[in-house]
């Protein structure tokens, strides 16, 4: 009766937990001082900045995030925890299709409105939303490039997340010099089916996903020789590495995935012999856009969590809020993720539009926004000085989730390789 | 069946949201503040929702009074589930019973089975809402519900109640009203697919003026203020002294 009681008093229960929040608070595992809310720079009332459309899909996001995702982010860090559950949970309200079409139970939605809904997903738990953001990386490659076979076979279930899907480029010896793997996929002449042999390293959702998006080598060296392939988990010849003891990114599986004479038929190639190179850069320019806005939103609960501690902890008299010191560093870094935010959905509306500008903006928007938001959760480590070093407090966590998006979907040196390479394209000297 | 299933909904300040007041004390500052449903307002939504996928109702309704952002809050309940909307629109300062005038007007021409709301909401926490419009239509009320149970072929609706001393079961002819208390359901969340879908379902506008009702305020508010702030607690080195200090300074003994 006690909780009735909390319930009849109404509305100030309610004001801390929600009316979803207070069913599963026993259940919930105590994250210790969690952010209170998301702050909101831009307000929710003011339109110029997103459409009525986005303000919703950002609602829904950030309401999953704060009830579903932050609650237990630190435990499933703590634990190694992949969050299936509350992944297929996720995939019931659209996140696991979010631009893949509505015939195959898409959501059908824009690259900018995918960035809006990553960020607010990623402030409750970097890991698990930048699984989603490599889940729909894949969807989108057969969506886009698949044969109708493909995209009936493989979408529905994926979208839906029944099944879950990885995207396997990097190779043991091939990382940036992507082009340069050595995975071989050669054609059997009677039967027409190829036959992969090689390893792919670092594969987020590898054992437990069912679906590898695999870039192998069908003929000639370079990134023209290269070819695309969908190959179902449970297929003879495919095993996986032990989970790789990692920094962070703990919420979700990475191993590596070995391909020993698997035997996957024609019909499972994504694309024409020879594209399979071309169309994994492609995804990552998506890919680039949804890991920029995942350090946003992880950045954006260090702010959060960071101004709190700050307004309430006592130094010298008086809460440390009040020095020019923490004002300072509050304010750049509040300016950094602003900064970031604008680059990524100017990024994605780039993509959105086909501007020939888009690789370079995302490659822009991804190395500005992952270095520049990885500070962020530094900066707010200092502010809450020993606390900001201990597990009780998530900070560090993110610290540690942020630091990877500076070396995946391409390193932050590889960005400018192609940054440079594409100002050469666009406005040659 | 209850045919067709009135809900009202209101958008208030997020729940998570840091409550300021006006530096001149004459309300909470709502500017650059997030807004959102009402929770007690999203489980009658849930509740109505639930009947309709039941077929114990025909058609979801829902109701919002309000400035123009009101208009989010009837789309988001329409993701939830609600067929279609009505939008009274209105930038003033509307009170409970301003509130139940216009949802009488609405509910007569509605002409809903059951008027479903939350049982209050947690901005000013009047809880008075649904009473008042239950006397002003005249028809039976059951609030705090948490539990609903339509007799379709009876025309009754059985509902559990939560009280103080525990749980109530009141049994009331239709048309109702009946106010939704935390523990009716769970509310869902809107999925994408369907606030896209939601965009095209049909949404009216209409104002108190086209109504017909006088939302003047009756009462004045004169001063908000916010809660005093906690103070430390103090450790007491005997039973004698908590005694000494409850009698002679809180003076409650």
């Amino acid at each position: 009766m006690l909780a009735a009681a909390a319930a009849r008093a109404g509305g100030a229960a309610l004001r801390r937990v929600g009316a979803r929040g207070l069913h599963w608070s026993a259940t919930a595992a105590s994250a210790a001082e969690p952010a209170h809310s998301h702050s909101h720079p831009l307000s929710a009332n003011e339109d110029f900045d997103l459409t009525e459309d986005q303000r919703q899909f950002q609602h829904v996001a950030e309401t999953f995030a704060r009830e579903e995702l932050a609650p237990y982010s630190a435990d499933w860090d703590a634990k190694h925890h992949f969050p299936i559950d509350t992944i297929k949970r996720a995939a019931d309200l659209g996140f696991g299709g979010l631009y893949v079409g509505e015939d195959v139970g898409g959501a059908a939605l824009s690259r900018l409105d995918a960035a809006i809904i990553f960020e607010a997903l990623s402030w409750g738990c970097v890991p698990t939303a930048a699984y989603l953001s490599i889940h729909n990386m894949v969807c989108h490659v057969i969506d886009r490039y698949g044969t109708a076979r493909q995209r009936g076979a493989y979408l529905t279930a994926l979208t839906s997340m029944e099944a879950l899907a990885s995207y396997c480029l990097t190779e043991p010896s091939a990382g940036s010099d992507a082009s340069a793997l050595k995975m071989t996929a050669r054609r059997e002449g009677a039967s027409g089916d190829y036959i992969l042999n090689g390893a792919k390293a670092f594969i987020s959702g590898g054992g437990v996903s069912d679906v590898y998006l695999v870039m192998a080598r069908t003929g000639e060296p370079g990134p023209k020789g290269i070819s695309a392939f969908l190959v179902e988990k449970g297929t003879k010849g495919l095993s996986f590495g032990k989970p790789e003891s990692k920094l962070g990114w703990n919420a979700q599986p990475t191993t590596a995935v070995m391909f020993d004479d698997v035997r996957v038929p024609s019909k499972n190639r994504v694309g024409q012999e020879g594209e399979g190179f071309k169309l994994a850069m492609k995804a990552l320019d998506g890919g680039r856009i949804n890991i920029g806005a995942c350090s946003i939103g992880g950045a954006q609960f260090c702010l959060d969590t960071a101004r709190e501690y700050t307004q309430a902890r006592q130094a010298f008299g008086g809460p440390i809020s009040q020095f020019q010191a923490t004002q300072f560093r509050v304010a750049d870094m509040a300016t950094s993720i602003q900064a970031s935010r604008l680059m990524v959905r100017h990024a994605a509306a780039a993509l959105d539009a086909h501007s020939p500008t888009a690789t370079m903006e995302c490659a822009m928007a991804k190395r500005f926004a992952t270095d520049a938001c990885y500070r962020v959760t530094d900066d707010a480590l200092q502010l809450l000085g020993g606390y900001g070093y201990l597990k009780e407090y998530p900070i560090e966590r993110y610290m540690r989730d942020l630091r990877v998006h500076c070396i995946l979907e391409g390193t932050n040196e590889v960005m400018r390789i192609i940054i440079n390479r594409e100002l050469d394209k666009l406005d040659p000297k | 069946m209850a045919g067709r299933v009135l809900v009202a909904v209101k958008r208030v300040l997020d729940y998570q949201a840091r409550v300021r007041v006006k530096p001149d004390k004459s309300g909470v500052d709502l500017t650059n503040v997030k807004m959102s449903m009402n929770p007690f307002c999203e489980i009658a939504v849930e509740e109505a929702t639930r009947l309709k996928e039941a077929k114990l109702a025909e058609e979801v309704v829902v109701v919002s009074i309000g400035p123009k952002q009101a208009a989010e809050t009837l789309r988001t309940a329409m993701a939830m589930g609600a067929d279609r909307a009505v939008h009274v629109q209105t930038d003033e300062e509307v009170q409970p019973l301003a509130v139940a005038k216009l949802l009488a007007a609405v509910a007569r021409q509605e002409q809903p089975g059951l008027v479903l709301l939350g049982k209050q909401a947690i901005d000013d926490d009047s809880n008075q809402t649904g009473q008042m419009l239950s006397a002003l239509l005249g028809w039976p009320q059951a609030t705090f519900a948490s539990k609903l149970v339509l007799d379709a072929s009876a025309g009754k609706a059985t509902v559990t109640r939560e009280v103080d001393g525990g749980l109530e079961t009141l049994r009331v002819s239709l048309p109702a009203v009946v106010t939704a208390d935390l523990r009716l359901n769970e509310p869902r969340y809107a999925t994408l697919p369907n606030i896209m879908k939601a965009k095209k379902k049909p949404l009216a506008t209409t104002s108190p003026q086209e109504l017909g009702v006088d939302v003047s305020p009756r009462l004045q508010t004169l001063r908000v203020e916010e809660p005093a702030k906690r103070k430390g607690g103090v450790i007491l080195g005997s039973a004698a002294e908590l005694v000494d200090k409850l009698r002679n300074e809180a003076k409650v003994i």
